[in-house]
């Protein structure tokens, strides 16, 4: 159906893809799998005709084609489901799905859903087509994707991490949608990092490191290991055993009620002792954020804190201070971008380096080369923009930051997100070694395996409330996944 | 063929991409001078003549003063994330201070300090109260100073024309001639006042040297170029704001200082005192590219294009705001070749 050959890409010095060849037969579920930064997802783009291939062709059934754009690639019969949806929130979801139709400069309301309608047919809906897209859920917003991008009748789909914003069960739903468009015929490339999906739905997994294939398997003949080895070049170290805590009691949280729009984040009692890892599960938006955001002082909530027996400043500045670090939900906030790596690696600790109120840049870059050493941050130099690293990379950056001073408590939002499995190992690391030191650490994660791996306790939050926590011995996916959807331990 | 981002454009690029839109900007103003009647060869000879005498050097360091005081504080402001549109009117504030010690205060060797200190802080106070209103309640900064310009305007025709109209003056709207202890030093029989000028190097220098190599400038770039930042790391981001706010309306009071004190000796109508420099230090801050020290260079720049624009008032009686479209064709020529050096065109099937 689609064939690539020999794909080269460059950004300047940079290889993105290097002779890459592919092939995705019809009714046949490719996965292309590969690290943060490995190549996957300018090789979409190229696809898609947001970036011409410097060398290299590309062939749609037998016929070779130039894709210069994204309404060529539309007209060829190649669409793409994007990783985030890119819907318009204030339209509604008929309003939404028109923009993938050719239509009448002019046409009635009742006309286009009638056309939908028509269609649609035979795809299972499940979405309000006169709903405003603002009030759907990621889930449903992604179906909404995924049928604009089936309106056209495509030959070939990309589907580019899908199952990022989605809940376990949603994705569930979104595989059995996959295999049935496979049973009619339809090509699809299904671009991700997360191995156990890559095994569920795929046919054949092309691996992709550092911009080439290193390899291409069957999925009979793939298992994890296989793939790890391919994707990061060698084989995962088992998750270390996290030691059991300590006698001394860290933190205190009792009857903690944090307002917000909608529902109130209620109910949060639990104590962390030196050395413990509390958990934190949930389905995105369920509180999670602004639990932790009322923890690192930065929203207002009531109830009572006490932190080694010591009253709570509620300001981030002096928490800091008091040995509590904070590992934020989103990246883009834990750094400023157009700044160097050696400045954001001082944001906490920039006084230090202006004894005589000027700053010794010179200093400030020296301890910089020594953490970027010690957390193994791959940049340039310590001078290079923050904005220049990869996601995984800017991670790091945080975390050294964060973990310099040997925290008594680390607030730990989603630590990694969209980092590739060979910078989450040495995150995991980094926050084991310090809960080998004696911090505690509160874990929030919407990666179930990352919080049964790491965590002494669990607790979920449902709709605001919390629930649990429960010893870890106790708690297994689907007990997790209960409390998570169901609000009952 | 098509547009692909460069993030990492080699030096020599950049400067082609500059030189390459400042030619066509040129170009564009040759269409216009022509439009106009004019021989495009001698407008331009104009528009450079005050580089080629000292008399014309004279008057471009006259306009480069204002703009440099005004320029530098503006291009930390606007770093930092105020965006003050209101320096014409912080500078028409240093102006009534200046020329409220000069007329009412008993003159002595302390007049000129206490007129700078008192327009300086009129400045601040008038941009503060914008200041404080964004940080208090969000107000929008860019609609309160543009506003504020206006009462500034209006507040000095009413002071010129009502309470401090000369005595000696008959029709015309200003006050009397400011006493000689009020007059600040000149350049020989140039109208350039050289403390001033000293006064806009050294805060141009001084504010680089805050905002690059201090602690409270590291929290003021943390803010201006990512407030979720700074917020997570908590800082005081109202005391920075409101201080980087009134650092610049300090600057722009001092400037009024300068020109009421330096040239026209007397508080007059607005409109002359104040060439719109207020404004056009938006474009030297901006050009700038929100460092100070590039404003030692930017200032003067748009001063030749005052200075400029000033000949081709005189020898082709064009209008003065000619003035204007020259700044634009400039501003707009850099913002293309900003845009030029960051992309690339690929050439390919």
């Amino acid at each position: 159906m689609l064939k690539l050959e020999n794909i080269t890409k460059r950004f300047g010095s940079v290889v993105a893809n290097r002779r890459i060849t592919l092939e995705v037969a019809p009714g046949e579920v490719l996965a292309l799998l590969g690290e943060n930064g490995a190549g996957k997802t300018t090789l979409v783009s190229i696809l898609y005709g947001l970036y011409a291939p410097d060398e290299g062709r590309i062939l749609l059934e037998g016929k070779e084609v130039r894709i210069p754009s994204p309404k060529a690639a539309q007209r060829l019969g190649i669409a793409l489901v994007p990783q985030h949806p890119e819907l318009i929130e204030a339209h509604t979801v008929a309003e939404n799905l028109a923009l993938g139709l050719d239509l009448p400069a002019v046409f009635s309301r009742r006309a286009l859903v009638r056309r939908l309608r028509a269609l649609l047919e035979g795809h299972p809906l499940g979405v309000d087509l006169e709903a405003p897209v603002a009030r759907l859920s990621a889930g449903e917003k992604q179906r909404v994707e995924l049928l604009r991008a089936l309106l056209n009748r495509p030959k070939v789909l990309i589907l580019d991490e899908p199952t990022s914003v989605l809940t376990p069960k949603e994705a569930e739903a979104l595989f059995q949608e996959i295999q049935r468009l496979k049973a009619v015929g339809l090509s699809v490339i299904f671009i991700s990092h997360k191995l156990d999906e890559v095994l569920a739905i795929a046919d054949r997994i092309a691996v992709l490191r550092a911009g080439e294939k290193v390899g291409e398997v069957l999925r009979q003949e793939a298992d994890k290991d296989l793939l790890v080895r391919l994707m990061v070049g060698r084989s995962l170290a088992p998750p270390p055993k996290v030691p059991p805590p300590r006698e001394e009691v860290i933190l205190e949280v009792e009857d903690l009620l944090v307002p917000r729009h909608g529902f109130p984040v209620q109910g949060v009692s639990f104590s962390l002792r030196a050395g413990e890892v509390l958990g934190i599960a949930g389905v995105a938006g369920s509180g999670q954020a602004e639990l932790v955001q009322a923890l690192a002082g930065l929203r207002p909530f009531r109830g009572r804190i006490r932190f080694r027996e010591g009253p709570w400043p509620r300001d981030p500045a002096r928490l800091f201070a008091l040995g509590v670090a904070h590992i934020p939900e989103e990246r883009s906030m834990g750094v400023v971008e157009g700044m160097s790596v050696a400045e954001n690696l001082a944001l906490r600790t920039y006084r230090r380096f202006a004894p005589g109120g000027i700053l010794n840049h010179r200093a400030m870059e020296k301890e910089a080369e020594a953490l970027i050493g010690r957390y193994g941050i791959r940049t340039p130099s310590p001078r290079t923009p923050v904005r220049f690293l990869s996601g995984g990379n800017v991670q790091k950056v945080i975390l050294a930051r964060e973990l310099q001073v040997s925290p008594r408590l680390l607030l730990a939002m989603h630590p990694t997100y969209g980092v590739d499995v060979g910078a989450s190992e040495e995150v995991h690391g980094r926050i084991l070694d310090l809960v080998q030191a004696g911090s505690a650490v509160l874990l929030v994660s919407e990666d179930l395996d990352e919080i049964l791996s790491l965590s002494h306790r669990v607790a979920a939050l449902y709709h605001g409330r919390f629930v649990g926590p429960i010893p870890r011995e106790e708690a297994d996916r689907e007990r997790l996944g209960r409390m998570m959807t169901e609000g009952r331990v | 063929m098509r547009w692909e981002l460069e993030p990492n454009p080699t030096r020599g690029k950049v400067l082609g991409a500059y030189a390459l839109f400042l030619l066509l900007a040129l170009f564009l103003l040759g269409l216009i001078f022509l439009a106009y009647g004019v021989p495009p060869l001698k407008a331009y000879a104009l528009l450079f003549s005050p580089l080629t005498d000292t008399l014309g050097l004279a008057e471009v360091a006259r306009r480069t003063i204002p703009l440099l005081l005004i320029g530098s504080g503006l291009a930390l402001a606007f770093r930092v994330g105020f965006f003050n549109i209101g320096a014409e009117g912080q500078l028409l504030l240093g102006a009534v201070g200046a020329a409220y010690v000069a007329l009412f205060l008993p003159p002595g060797p302390w007049t000129l300090p206490l007129m700078f200190l008192l327009g300086g802080s009129l400045g601040a106070v008038w941009v503060g109260i914008a200041a404080w209103l964004r940080v208090r309640f969000g107000a929008n900064e860019i609609l309160t100073t543009l506003m504020q310009n206006y009462l500034a305007y209006y507040l000095v025709v009413y002071l010129v024309a009502g309470p401090w109209k000369g005595r000696q003056v008959f029709g015309f709207l200003y006050t009397d001639r400011f006493p000689p202890e009020a007059q600040l030093p000149r350049l020989g029989d140039t109208l350039v006042h050289w403390p001033t000028l000293v006064l806009g190097i050294a805060a141009a220098l001084l504010l680089q040297t805050l905002l690059f190599r201090t602690p409270l400038g590291f929290e003021w770039r943390i803010l201006g170029e990512n407030p979720k930042a700074a917020r997570y790391l908590g800082l005081k981001q109202g005391r920075l704001l409101l201080l980087a706010a009134l650092s610049s309306g300090l600057l722009a009071g001092l400037s009024g200082v300068g020109e009421v004190a330096g040239i026209h000796l007397r508080l007059l109508e607005p409109a002359q005192i104040s060439l719109g420099y207020g404004f056009t230090a938006i474009l030297v801050a901006w050009l700038a590219r929100g460092r100070p020290l590039g404003v030692l260079l930017t200032a003067p720049l748009l001063g030749l294009v005052l200075a400029g624009g000033d000949a081709l008032k005189l020898a082709l009686s064009m209008p003065f705001r000619v003035v204007d479209v020259v700044a634009g064709l400039l501003l707009l020529s850099f913002i293309g070749a900003e845009a030029l050096s960051r992309h690339r065109l690929v050439w390919r099937r």
